[in-house]
């Protein structure tokens, strides 16, 4: 195992876990805010790499394809809370779950009818094209450099906004009250639809930034949701600190897991042995941790104060 | 007095319909029957712990695939033994609901679902990564379960088997969920707090029914395997645990008949509309949302009203 690959694999962690993140941030805050468990989340991940693919190659600009896949799931988002998930606020988690559910039945058969079932290949400009030189013999895809640091951006943007201004003060106070932020005049169900809005479109940033990294096909936001449910159970719900550690966490480990774990068991175990053990245990390395921190943490490594 | 009427009924009919399908030439009803009951017995086990229990897990489909792995490997080494096959395919559904249970019951709400959706897709990556038993292409089975006195490569005496066992699956629901056990189990669905006040602590009452639907469902994906001669990790695919869920509910949670109307109901629907239309999931997704939203007390609901 040399240096650069170790080093490499560390950012393709840390870009897997961007990933998650945006998609855990939406997610988290409509659990923590709505106390609703939103299953087709993944879904507008999906319609935001279908759009932005579209619309590139329509128009031949990327930079268009990003807007329709922002502006895409935003309108999507919000359309899709206000017209079948508003009334399901008052509801159990049981409504919510297969409620979304047929949300994701729906959507995924939508696309397909629409794009067809194959897989789709999202091309790069040729300015985000190529490898960015970073020290001695290490080089990373500059594709993938840009998406860590446009995660790392929307943490830090995400980090103002609920901390500094006042939509953030209402969002918290949303989280921990909503009888009492509603009484003190505030339009909760505005609030709502913005948060789910704003969910919606850092889904869609996942999507369009992941079509040209992973498949872009019917189904392939399921895939990504449930590591993000894992990444929320470790971070704890309603909390975006926890959801960026969670997602970098679990963005780390699985990819090392990955990459890593069938050579490490091959030096202790036989070469058929570590070839079969190594690809499933890697598989179920981040479940295992999840198992791990609720049995140490059941509320998550940060849990949002209630 | 209604109900034995009821349960009379359905076992009439059910008994009744192989010798009539032959009799018209539609054997392909049997087989389709045959799947209804399967799942309906995936679905009474899961009514147990969702519709009496309160517990929402979206994991169900896991126990299919532990008890079809189970049939599928022993298969796979040439032992056919049913005893054997299924008896494995219990116990170790019932051990890895001990597991995913133990874990997951500490915590309930949201964390309690996504818990049991994620323990269940770490099963199905387990299953895909495996190359030794098919990885993502699944494994056949060259026999079907080896039983003294039937041959379940008869498809009619492997239709009365399952109906058997069904019909044994509602029994001893019934028998638990009007038990001691099952009277405390219900209270903690109804009431936690006070079911607390009164000295029941949820916790092993709930973890004790997990582990018999658990054990349930396991049986359930046993029998699965041995209707499709074939198992794929599919049979653990978390949208299989979104289906037993809705059949739960379109049927009517925490009743003996609705799980079974559920499943009859949904796979009866899905023959109809698949045969209508490729992207009969777009139809699909829109109802279910419309029945959770419109049609909260299920089927057994709506035989209930019109009794």
């Amino acid at each position: 195992m040399t240096f650069e690959l170790f080093f490499e694999q560390l950012l393709n962690g840390v870009q897997l876990g961007v990933m998650l993140f945006l998609l855990a941030a939406g997610l988290t805050l409509v659990l923590g805010i709505m106390n609703m468990v939103n299953l087709a989340h993944g879904s507008l991940y999906m319609i935001g790499a279908y759009f932005a693919i579209t619309v590139t190659q329509w128009s031949g600009s990327y930079l268009l394809g990003v807007l329709a896949g922002l502006a895409g799931t935003l309108v999507v988002g919000m359309a899709v809370e206000g017209i079948a998930l508003r009334t399901l606020y008052e509801r159990d988690h049981l409504d919510h779950v297969l409620a979304t559910f047929g949300l994701i039945l729906f959507f995924n058969e939508l696309v397909a009818i629409l794009w067809g079932r194959f897989a789709l290949f999202a091309s790069l400009p040729s300015y985000l094209q190529g490898h960015l030189a970073l020290f001695g013999d290490v080089r990373y895809p500059l594709y993938r450099a840009v998406v860590i640091v446009v995660g790392l951006l929307v943490a830090v943007l995400l980090w103002y906004m609920v901390t500094r201004t006042r939509l953030g003060m209402l969002i918290r106070a949303g989280a921990s009250n909503r009888t009492m932020v509603a009484a003190l005049g505030i339009n909760i169900r505005l609030l709502y639809t913005v948060v789910f809005g704003f969910g919606a479109a850092l889904a869609g940033l996942a999507g369009l930034m992941a079509g040209q990294i992973y498949t872009v096909q019917p189904g392939m936001g399921e895939l990504i949701l449930i590591q993000v449910f894992v990444v929320i159970v470790i971070g704890g719900i309603g909390s975006v600190r926890g959801a960026l550690v969670g997602a970098l966490i679990v963005g780390i480990v699985d990819t090392m897991g990955r990459a890593f774990l069938k050579p490490l068991l091959s030096t202790l175990l036989s070469t058929y042995a570590a070839d079969t053990a190594g690809p499933a245990l890697a598989s179920m390395l981040i479940y295992l941790l999840m198992a791990l921190v609720l049995a140490l943490r059941p509320a998550g490594l940060f849990p949002a104060r209630g | 007095m209604r109900r034995y009427l009821f349960w009379g009924a359905v076992i009439l009919l059910l008994a009744a319909l192989p010798p009539l399908a032959m009799a018209l030439g539609k054997g392909f009803y049997i087989d389709l029957v045959r799947r209804i009951m399967i799942f309906g017995i995936a679905a009474i086990s899961l009514n147990l712990i969702l519709g009496y229990g309160g517990m929402v897990s979206f994991g169900h489909a896991a126990y299919l695939g532990v008890g079809g792995y189970a049939v599928a490997i022993f298969a796979f080494y040439g032992f056919n033994n049913g005893f054997l096959q299924w008896g494995v395919a219990i116990a170790g559904s019932a051990l890895v609901a001990l597991a995913i249970g133990a874990v997951s019951i500490r915590t309930s709400g949201i964390y309690f679902i996504m818990i049991t959706l994620a323990f269940t897709q770490m099963l199905y990556y387990l299953g895909i990564s495996i190359e030794e038993y098919g990885g993502d292409d699944g494994i056949r089975l060259k026999t079907r379960s080896q039983f003294p006195l039937v041959d379940l490569a008869d498809g009619v005496q492997f239709y009365y088997v399952v109906l058997l066992l069904m019909l044994g699956a509602v029994y001893l629901t019934h028998r638990i969920v009007n038990s001691r056990f099952g009277m405390v189990l219900r209270a903690t669905k109804s009431n936690e707090a006070r079911s607390r006040a009164i000295g029941f602590s949820p916790y092993p009452y709930r973890l004790a029914a997990f582990v018999i639907a658990g054990a349930m469902g396991g049986l359930a994906g046993a029998l699965l395997a041995n209707h499709t001669n074939y198992l794929t990790p599919d049979f653990m695919h978390w949208t299989r645990s979104g289906e037993i869920m809705f059949m739960v509910i379109l049927g009517g949670m925490a009743t003996s008949a609705g799980p079974l109307l559920g499943a009859s109901a949904f796979l009866l629907l899905e023959d109809v509309l698949s045969g209508w239309t490729e992207h009969w999931q777009v139809i699909l997704g829109p109802l279910l949302v419309l029945s959770v939203l419109f049609f909260k007390r299920g089927l057994a609901g709506l035989l209930a009203k019109h009794d």
